[in-house]
């Protein structure tokens, strides 16, 4: 049905009431989202059909349908492999690490008190910053020959770390900056979900007796599960796809060590111009964040209704 | 758990310490560094006590950036200045479409409504990447290349989900029979609106203002993409001049400190907020 369509039929379905244009007024409100929407859109598909065709911006006369080409040839390549296995990894190391630190802060600043509040609020500003510019502050506090935190890791022996720049550390440098800028976001979240948990179980328990640890993971943890779960899923599908960080520290290096997809995807595309290849490797890249998404969807919106007292 | 012991209370303190330590160092050794002269960085063992030096500001407005290899021309300030355009002009557009979109998904249930709200939701989701390589062969051919025009029109990839869900949530608390009240005392649904549903829900507005504000600022893929040089904000200006001015780190510290102070400043004035808006209204803090 079109857009005209629906909207006479919706306009026809009231004709005896005084102000029919009413009926209207939400698809007139809505118009401009509906536009932005199809600005998505439309570039979506396209991304589609590029992965579709042997595209390369310095061969166009070479342009044409391949069918699946592009993915098939992933299957034998190396660097797609590479690339799927560092994602991963990434993305399980940080939300993991993320989630352990942010759980263990919000359960030490549970008790509301000014201090708690204050530390709580100073922890807010990582996650203010600019990911690509805190790639860039961390970027000098590991320079090698001034910078802080070589200079400390001097002091415990190690010398020569080489963090960003060394294929053995980089990884955990970008790891260190993602679980630097994100763990706020995890910690906030759970406190707030741990400060709205009812009290009477935790009053129940105290009185009781029963031992800190079993209240922990009977009482606290189930409940504070959807909110652990919508954290989780939140950080899933920004993780898999960073790029903020890695493009500013290394830009995917050093060699292919930090190649994630968006990385990969980009270069692909400014560097070698090859639109179809880079298409194909992002519209895998949504595959799997559309999966997670939709899990994520369901989660929040139940977390949702509960936040705003419809459950 | 509230009557802890004195070992649980030394474990606490030292635990909040650490986390204290590690989060917010860099951004004061960064904002120290910023107040130092290269000398002064490479010297080893680093010191905390030094004389402060406002060169590396003066440097970065004025333009005019002196290394060994001569003068050197920078315009940072440009960067910031684009950065404030951006971002200001991107939240006002996605404020104007998004509140009365966000009023008419709480007060109307319509198919369509759903279909909007999601499908942004959706794509917030996505791989930025995937929207915008497709939109950059675009733009080109439509002349939205490397224009404040092209540019805030993708941001609200950023701004409109952020404002849609979190006014619309507003809307949701708000009970209709307020604004039914007022219609029957003969106003119309667009007085209604902006004499009962907006001022209600103004602190939802005002917080998802400031949040889009906050992630347009400080967005990095969409300017990298679709931006060049004089129309880059902070973000992509950043990692340029440290291209460019290669061993001038004071300069560099200085240059970080003036691209996160403002959205740092904005987050401690709207933190009351932050919960809500970051988990797009499913917490509220």
């Amino acid at each position: 049905m079109s857009m005209v369509q629906l909207l006479q039929t919706n306009a026809q379905a009231t004709p005896a009431r005084p102000r029919p244009r009413v009926r209207l007024l939400p698809y007139l409100l809505s118009l401009p989202a509906l536009l932005v929407c199809v600005a998505i859109l439309v570039p979506f598909v396209t991304a589609a059909v590029y992965s579709l065709q042997r595209y390369r911006l310095n061969l166009p006369y070479l342009r044409g349908f391949i069918g699946a080409g592009n993915y098939i040839d992933f299957l034998s390549d190396p660097a797609f492999w590479n690339t799927l296995r560092i994602s991963i990894t990434y993305t399980a190391v940080t939300v993991v690490v993320e989630l352990l630190l942010g759980l263990g802060i919000a359960l030490l600043l549970r008790r509301p008190s000014r201090f708690h509040n204050a530390v709580s609020i100073m922890l807010l500003l990582p996650l203010m910053t600019a990911p690509a510019i805190a790639a860039l502050m961390w970027k000098l506090m590991t320079n090698p020959s001034f910078g802080i935190l070589s200079y400390l890791v001097g002091l415990f022996g190690v010398t020569d770390f080489k963090w960003a720049s060394d294929p053995s550390s980089a990884l955990f440098t970008v790891v260190l900056v993602d679980v630097w800028v994100y763990t706020p976001f995890i910690m906030i979240l759970l406190l707030a979900g741990l400060r709205s948990l009812p009290r009477q179980p935790f009053e129940a328990a105290a009185l009781d007796g029963v031992p800190a640890s079993f209240v922990f993971f009977r009482i606290t943890l189930p409940m504070l599960a959807p909110y652990i779960i919508t954290a989780s899923l939140f950080r899933l599908l920004d993780s898999i796809q960073q790029f903020d960080i890695i493009y500013a520290m290394t830009q995917g290096g050093p060699g292919d060590r930090l190649m994630v997809f968006q990385v990969q995807a980009y270069l692909e595309f400014f560097q070698y111009t090859n639109v179809g290849r880079s298409a194909a490797l992002l519209m895998i890249l949504w595959l799997i964040t559309n999966i997670l998404s939709n899990i994520f969807i369901k989660n929040w919106l139940r977390l949702r209704a509960r936040a705003h007292g419809h459950a | 758990m509230e009557h802890s012991s004195l070992a649980g209370r030394i474990f606490r303190g030292v635990a909040l310490s650490l986390i204290l330590i590690f989060f917010m160092f860099p951004i004061v050794w960064i904002f120290l560094m910023s107040f130092q002269s290269n000398d002064q960085i490479l010297r080893i063992p680093p010191r905390i006590l030094f004389e402060p030096t406002l060169a590396n500001y003066e440097a970065l407005i004025s333009g005019q950036l002196r290394t060994a290899a001569g003068n050197l021309q920078i315009s940072f300030m440009r960067n910031l200045f684009n950065s404030v355009v951006l971002s200001s002009a991107a939240v006002l557009l996605a404020l104007l479409l998004g509140v009365p979109a966000a009023y008419a998904f709480a007060r109307f249930k319509f198919r369509l409504g759903e279909t909007i709200a999601f499908t942004l939701l959706s794509f917030r989701f996505a791989p930025p990447l995937l929207v915008l390589l497709p939109l950059s062969l675009y733009y080109q051919e439509l002349g939205l290349n490397d224009t404040y025009l092209g540019i805030v029109w993708v941001y609200q990839l950023i701004a409109l989900p952020l404002i849609l869900w979190i006014v619309r949530g507003y809307f949701e608390d708000i009970s209709p029979d307020i604004e039914h009240a007022y219609r029957l005392a003969g106003h119309s649904w667009r007085e209604a609106f902006t004499r009962i549903a907006v001022p209600l829900a103004g602190p939802g507005i005002a917080a998802a203002g400031l949040l889009s504000f906050i992630f347009c600022w400080n967005n990095f893929v969409f300017a990298l993409i679709l931006a060049s040089a004089d129309k880059q904000p902070v973000t992509v200006g950043a990692l340029a001049f440290v291209t460019a001015s290669g061993i001038q780190y004071g300069q560099i510290a200085a240059a970080i400190v003036l691209s996160v102070t403002p959205t740092l400043l904005l987050a401690l004035y709207a933190q009351r907020y932050l919960v809500e808006g970051l988990s797009l209204g499913a917490v509220k803090g």
